[in-house]
């Protein structure tokens, strides 16, 4: 472990990511997002607690839609967090874009990515850039085992390895693409030999160890800061639906108890309680705190104001271009009798 | 199997059936697959899941899985596959699943599959369909919610097709398996499930290119496609209890679009509102502005109006703002008539 995060900075973090999904999963249920679809990280916390710590103030990443983890990792606010998803102004991209969209630029955080697929190329270039500005930063890309499917994240990889960039491109694999289990998806499971065929260097994790990945992710950074890039598959479970409410029909209970049997968070927390550096009072005053601090985000969310509606058309160019020519022509025609707040 | 495809065609049974949008598109590829052997149909999830919509639900356990396949997460070449099969001989019929995932296969649609029978100098073609669930109203956000069609559209060698009813779902699907050019299905996904209607369970086919007119009027005509044609509707019987007698025309087909029906009514009422969803600029009803224009220049009583998405991507929390419902249709139409 480096010298300033502690295990029980990566148990912090991994309750406090799993206390934001119960929680905003029951704000779903209640109706209280503004939106159709929320991808819950739950099973997956060792993976973004353990890499989103490794990296450093001013490292950039992009996730997939699964990604409300990794942005806390990294220091994201659960409260605009939930008010995003919630559609509301306060939320980090002012409620445009909602859980799959997610994105704060202060944290480095260029963007969750409701298109399997679509943030990867971006770390390649945010990586040039660092280059370029000599920032010393890296850009990791987190996905799903999905996108491992996709072809543009094999141009990304030939580039990365091509130009020696500091990039890493961190495949969350909770086994499933929606219905579609790896082994449907792809002929070899080795994701590392696809990485050294690309000349980057491969690695898999077991996830449910939030150590074990904090270690290789602390390391594999070390690495593409200095211009060598990787590939590395933190393997885990998805533990519920693919999307909240959604069931599973296509797996069996066993295999979901089986697959919940590695819990990165129980799993923690049991060794450090065997190893004396966590006892049961300080574990239900950590899950305590975290729940309180996700009720407060959610109450946060519920009480925000919705957005302008004069803001829908705000953001598409720079503020000193002239509107679009659509907006001009209904503007009037809209707002003067208020159908939208009827 | 081609005298079929070029009228509208009796029904040869009197079965019907009570079936949702989504339901009527299931059946068309139950019975194309059942007419045609060389029918097969994949994408993601789309086997044991149903696809997500539940569009393909039972085709896998009737079909097998040689003819009914889920792929993984690769668009490009789910469609860029589609072309190959579809060029030796089989008609596949390729999900998206979701119409904002076509980008990935965007090249394989515009610059492969339309272009197959120009550059080969009609040697062969890619009679090949993409389904795909497009339009906003599910609160999907920017990724879930888009209306490509002008993208494609503005493609020559391609068709792009768009139902509004169960019944046109069925026929035009069947035409667009049947059709021996590449032919893009978008899928209103918004009503999906909206309504039911009678659907005959034979066969039959909805001949692309051609309108229908939902509404006979002498005032004003409105034209549209896709999720817009409910509020359509309720707009022009909204109108006529004020005394105001409405055409209502459902385009269909976008590609190729039925000119005569649309100069027709238009020639008949003299003031045209154009509705869709797809953003405002290079919107594909600025077509039909343009012709409209040009042929009826003389007979038209007011400039023709467009009611359409506004020029921004789409919001994730303000569906209802941006979806041209029934209130802006009206006072689109009100101006129109007013003029
Ligand atoms: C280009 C594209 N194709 C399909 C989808 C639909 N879709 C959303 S998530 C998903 C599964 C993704 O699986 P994975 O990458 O493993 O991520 P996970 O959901 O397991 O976190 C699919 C098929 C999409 N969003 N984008
Ligand atoms: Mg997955």
């Amino acid at each position: 472990m480096s010298r300033v995060t502690s295990p029980l900075d990566l148990l912090r973090v991994m309750v406090r990511i799993r206390a934001f999904e119960e929680a905003v999963g029951e704000l779903f249920v209640r109706g209280g997002t503004a939106g159709t679809m929320l991808h819950l990280s739950i099973g997956e916390e060792g993976a973004a607690a353990g890499f989103g710590l490794a990296m450093r103030p001013g490292d950039t990443f992009t996730t997939h839609h699964r990604g409300h983890g990794v942005f806390l990792a990294r220091g994201g606010d659960p409260r605009r967090m939930m008010a995003e998803i919630a559609g509301k102004a306060a939320g980090s991209c002012r409620g445009r874009g909602g859980s799959m969209h997610i994105a704060d630029v202060t944290l480095g955080h260029l963007g969750a990515n409701a298109i399997v697929g679509g943030g990867i190329p971006h770390v390649v270039g945010a990586a040039l850039a660092a280059r370029h500005l000599g920032s010393g930063n890296v850009s990791v890309a987190f996905f799903g085992d999905g996108a491992m499917q996709q072809g543009v994240l094999y141009e990304s990889m030939n580039l990365a390895a091509l130009w020696r960039l500091p990039v890493v491109f961190a495949c969350v694999n909770n086994q499933y693409g929606m219905g579609t289990r790896i082994d449907r998806a792809a002929a070899s499971l080795d994701f590392d030999a696809r990485a050294r065929a690309f000349g980057l260097r491969g690695v898999t994790v077991d996830a449910s160890d939030a150590t074990a990945v904090f270690e290789t992710a602390t390391q594999v950074l070390a690495d593409a800061r200095e211009g060598r890039p990787a590939l590395v598959t933190l393997d885990c479970f998805r533990f519920y639906g693919h999307a909240r409410k959604d069931r599973s029909p296509y797996r069996t209970e066993e295999e979901e108890r089986e697959g919940r049997s590695r819990d990165p968070v129980a799993r923690l927390a049991d060794r450090l309680r065997g190893e004396d550096v966590l006892d049961d009072d300080t574990l239900t005053a950590m899950r305590d705190d975290a729940r309180r601090e996700m009720d407060d985000a959610v109450a946060f969310a519920l009480a925000a104001p919705p957005p302008d509606l004069a803001a829908l058309h705000e953001d598409v160019y720079a503020p000193d271009r002239p509107a679009p020519p659509s907006v001009d022509a209904y503007h009037a025609l809209v707002y003067p009798e208020g159908e939208a707040r009827a | 199997m081609t005298a079929l495809q070029d009228k509208e065609t009796a029904v040869s049974t009197s079965a019907t059936l009570s079936l949702n949008l989504i339901q009527a598109i299931n059946l068309a590829m139950r019975e194309e697959m059942r007419l045609d052997e060389r029918v097969v149909l994949f994408g993601e999830d789309v086997g044991a899941r149903g696809g997500v919509f539940l569009a393909t639900e039972g085709l896998q356990a009737e079909f097998g899985r040689r003819r009914v396949f889920d792929t993984p997460l690769s668009e490009a070449s789910i469609v860029g596959a589609a072309v190959g099969m579809a060029v030796r001989g089989l008609r596949p019929i390729a999900e998206i699943q979701f119409a904002d995932y076509m980008g990935p296969g965007f090249d394989q649609i515009v610059s492969q599959a339309a272009k197959i029978r120009y550059r080969s100098g009609g040697q062969f073609t890619a009679p090949l369909v993409i389904r795909t669930p497009s339009g906003g109203g599910v609160r999907g956000g920017h990724h879930h919610s888009q209306s490509p069609e002008a993208y494609y559209a503005h493609t020559p060698g391609l068709k792009v097709v768009m139902p509004s009813t169960p019944y046109d779902a069925k026929g035009l699907l069947k035409a667009a398996v049947r059709s021996d050019d590449p032919v893009i299905f978008f899928e209103p996904k918004r009503i999906y499930r909206a309504f039911k209607e009678d659907v005959p369970e034979g066969d039959y086919v909805v001949e692309l290119g051609r309108a229908a007119v939902r509404r006979e009027g002498a005032d004003l005509t409105i034209v549209g496609y896709g999720g817009v044609m409910p509020d359509a509707l309720k707009v022009a019987d909204a109108l006529k209890a004020e005394g105001v007698s409405v055409e209502v025309v459902d385009l269909r087909s976008i590609v190729p679009w039925d000119r005569e029906t649309v100069l027709n009514s238009v020639a008949k009422t003299g003031r045209a509102l154009l509705v869709s969803e797809a953003p405002r600029t290079a919107n594909f009803m600025g077509e039909v502005a343009y012709t409209i224009q040009e042929e009826l220049f003389d007979a038209l009583l007011a400039p023709v109006s467009q009611v359409a998405g506004f020029d921004t991507p789409y919001p994730y929390a303000q569906d209802k703002v941006y979806l041209p419902g029934p209130n802006r249709m009206l006072r689109a139409a009100a101006k129109l008539l007013g003029y």
